[in-house]
């Protein structure tokens, strides 16, 4: 099953190579990770989209608490979270499809950011799924590129990931 | 007043009351050996190959309470210590290595020298640092000796860049350390162990299982009168050895691959299994899901989470400091007006009698020709009453040592169980030798094993280490050549030991004692003889049988229960 992890950890270095390396030297799945500093200098947040039997779940979880440099973690996908992604998609935008283009970005939410003869560069926010529909909605032939952060993640209401 | 930066890291050292300092010089510790030289509270140790310089501070550490030390330069200094610190690191040995690294404008440009010692070392140490500013030294190293003695103990590597250790700053060594991010675990959850205990009272066939983790914690105590308070049957993994005396009739001897049967059964079909500072690892329990297949309820006490649950299901977990969890559940128990069920244990202890004489105990066909490997164990503990600290390589003579030197102390057997290296047993037999310079220190090795580290035999002469070396000499690489008959059809692929040196000559060629012993009457006197000779190195040549094998034998990947007992007895 699909987790989503989040991680407060001191903002050193060398911090991220100790939560890349456990994962890969334990064969765990990432499917993306994102991190940056916190509002507190000396922390820096992280979220890790995983999957896993509820075993591994577990081990992945305390092996990441076992982790010295790691302040504390938690399991949103245990509890009500959100769940948020940010992609940058370059489409090709000519004739005909330049119309849908901007439509499509429309309907799905997305700004245009960039334009060129050719091209518009589009940002989107959403769940994964959003995105990954919007770029079936605009079809493999007519996407240049695609950039996409991984998920950050916040649990809800009371649910605070702090010190 | 200013000090430098290596001063500084000495000066540490001498705070952290180290004794001994295992290593080896080169470019990017030069300072820190200068300060070194103009001291005299820490001792340093020169070795001749920094893997030995961690193995005996390994050695140093397993037979005392104390955090072994070593420092090492950088590049190959420090690439030749990585083997010692995995060593460490699988065995949960508390330990700091000092590591030189190339200045810090060099970093990054292949400096001469030059390794990513953090980046090495990240996977198989507890934690590791690079000081990048000399006014971080004091509390870095402060920090390290907590990081590596607390908690779950292991290696903790302190790098520090030659201009850093060149800078002056003022010394302050703190007195306390606070990482927010670290809390060691104490006490048990008292309800689990409230629990725990219910569970051990009601049992019908209960199990004790004690590993590693009890000896590291100096809860031998605790274990023996937890042991003796239920009447329950003890086993002890090959790193919990000497936590349960052996020679107590509660004992049912070592579990695992090479362990008794009756111990391998009791774990099997046991209704009840408390396990203790051990972790189920593949060569203890063999076949997870043969292992499952017999209902049991499981309590596991660890001071490690990530330990519990890992590869077994647990029923009551219990994260604590185990000396601390021990106590408690003794109070609970003895508090408690129930106590197991006497006739239940009757029976429980009569099936563990029958499987002891099904299995035979702890056999092999001794001869008047040839010499056994385990009559030189058996004669080694006869011979030191069961009281020498014995330290081993990894192979056949391992597991003899393991199955016939009866140990009923803890830290007297010293040996590398989760890496299993070779070439582990003289070092590490330095740094016990030098704890505790009056006792006798036995290495048992192979030929195999001892060639992997034989150049410390220099050091133990500059040092006057009084080491008895017994190598059980069967001319093969004994372990592998017995995997090899019994599951690659007798095919013996580069297992034989050819173009042996002359052990006694060489021994002889270092400044010590080397004797060769080919005839098992001689086996005796010459163990004797050896001993007598307090103050010297001896190294025993035993002209052993190449074709014995260590039984019994749960097979890799099979079931505890699918033991192979014996081939010819
Ligand atoms: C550094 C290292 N290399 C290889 C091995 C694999 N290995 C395990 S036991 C063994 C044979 C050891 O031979 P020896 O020291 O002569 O002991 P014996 O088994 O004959 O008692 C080998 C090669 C190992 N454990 N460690």
């Amino acid at each position: 099953m699909r987790h989503i992890i989040s991680l407060l950890m001191e903002n050193e270095a060398g911090a991220l190579s100790r939560v890349a390396g456990l994962f890969s030297a334990r064969g765990y799945n990432i499917e993306s990770l994102t991190v940056a500093p916190t509002e507190e200098a000396t922390l820096s947040r992280m979220t890790i989209v995983t999957s896993g039997s509820d075993a591994v779940i577990e081990q992945i979880t305390k092996q990441l608490n076992k982790l010295i440099d790691v302040v504390s973690v938690m399991d949103l996908s245990e509890g009500d979270h959100i769940e948020r992604e940010l992609m940058l998609v370059k489409v090709r935008a000519e004739g005909e499809s330049r119309e849908e283009m901007k439509r499509l970005a429309d309907i799905f939410r997305g700004r245009i950011l960039d334009v060129s003869d050719h091209t518009y560069t589009i940002e989107l926010t959403g769940s994964r799924v959003k995105l990954d529909s919007f770029i079936e909605a605009i079809g493999r032939d007519l996407i240049l590129e695609t950039v996409r952060t991984g998920a950050s993640g916040i649990g809800r209401g009371n649910r605070i990931l702090s010190l | 007043m200013e000090m430098t930066g290596a001063e500084i890291t000495i000066r540490c050292l001498q705070e952290e009351g180290v004794e001994y300092l295992f290593g080896y010089p080169g470019g990017a510790v030069l300072h820190i050996y200068d300060a070194l030289f103009q001291q005299e509270k820490v001792k340093h140790i020169l070795v001749r190959h920094e893997q030995a310089a961690v193995h005996a501070a390994d050695g140093y550490a397993r037979c005392s309470d104390k955090v072994g030390v070593a420092l090492v330069t950088s590049g190959p200094g420090l690439t030749n210590a990585v083997t010692g610190i995995a060593t460490a690191y699988m065995d949960s040995i508390p330990m700091v290595v000092i590591s030189g690294q190339v200045p810090t404008y060099a970093i990054g440009e292949d400096a001469f020298q030059e390794v990513d010692s953090v980046g090495i070392t990240r996977p198989c140490v507890k934690h590791n640092f690079l000081i990048k500013d000399v006014k971080d030294i004091a509390s870095t190293i402060k920090k390290a000796f907590y990081l590596a003695k607390s908690g779950r103990p292991g290696p903790v590597l302190v790098d520090i860049p030659k201009d850093i250790s060149a800078q002056k700053t003022s010394f302050v060594y703190p007195a306390s350390v606070n990482i927010r991010s670290y809390q060691p675990p104490g006490r048990g959850d008292g309800q689990l162990i409230r629990q725990a205990a219910q569970l051990l009272l009601e049992a019908k066939r209960p199990m004790i299982y004690a590993g590693g983790g009890v000896v590291l914690s100096d809860s031998s105590a605790q274990l023996t009168d937890l042991v003796r308070l239920l009447g329950f049957p003890c086993t002890n993994t090959l790193m919990g050895l000497g936590g349960y005396p052996a020679n107590d009739k509660q004992f049912v001897g070592m579990l695992g691959m090479h362990g008794t049967y009756e111990a391998n059964m009791a774990m099997q079909h046991c209704d009840v299994l408390v396990a203790i500072g051990a972790r189920f690892d593949d060569r203890v329990i063999g076949n997870v899901e043969h292992f499952a297949q017999i209902p049991r309820k499981i309590i596991h006490i660890d001071i490690d989470p990530s330990s519990i649950a890992k590869r077994v299901k647990v029923d009551v977990p219990i994260v604590g400091d185990l000396k601390l969890v021990l106590d408690e559940l003794l109070t609970v128990l003895h508090a408690s007006r129930q106590k197991p069920d006497v006739a239940d244990m009757a029976t429980w202890w009569k099936q563990i009698e029958e499987w002891r004489v099904i299995g035979g105990g702890l056999r092999y066909k001794n001869s008047s020709e040839i010499i056994k490997p385990q009559f030189v164990i058996e004669t080694l503990h006869k011979l030191t009453g069961g009281d020498a600290f014995v330290t081993s390589d990894v192979g056949q003579h391992q597991m003899w040592a393991a199955q016939y030197y009866k140990f009923n102390h803890p830290r007297r057997w010293i040996n590398s169980g989760g890496l299993g290296t070779m070439g582990f047993g003289l070092p590490a037999a330095m740094g016990v030798q030098l704890k505790h310079p009056d006792a006798t220190v036995a290495c048992v090795t192979g030929e195999g094993s001892i060639q992997m580290n034989i150049q410390e035999l220099s050091t133990c002469r500059q040092y006057h280490l009084p080491i008895k070396v017994l190598s059980l000499n069967n001319r093969y690489l004994g372990m592998v050549r017995q995997w090899q008959e019994f599951f690659h059809g007798n095919r013996f692929s580069e297992s034989y030991m050819d173009a042996l040196p002359d052990f006694v000559k060489l021994a002889e060629a270092y400044g010590h004692i080397g004797m060769r012993i080919d005839h098992p009457s001689d086996v005796e006197p010459a163990m004797k003889e050896a001993f007598a000779r307090k103050k010297d190195l001896v190294f025993m040549d035993f002209r052993t049988d190449p074709s014995e094998n260590v039984f019994p034998m749960v097979p890799g990947g099979k079931g505890l229960s699918e033991v192979v007992l014996s081939e010819d007895l």
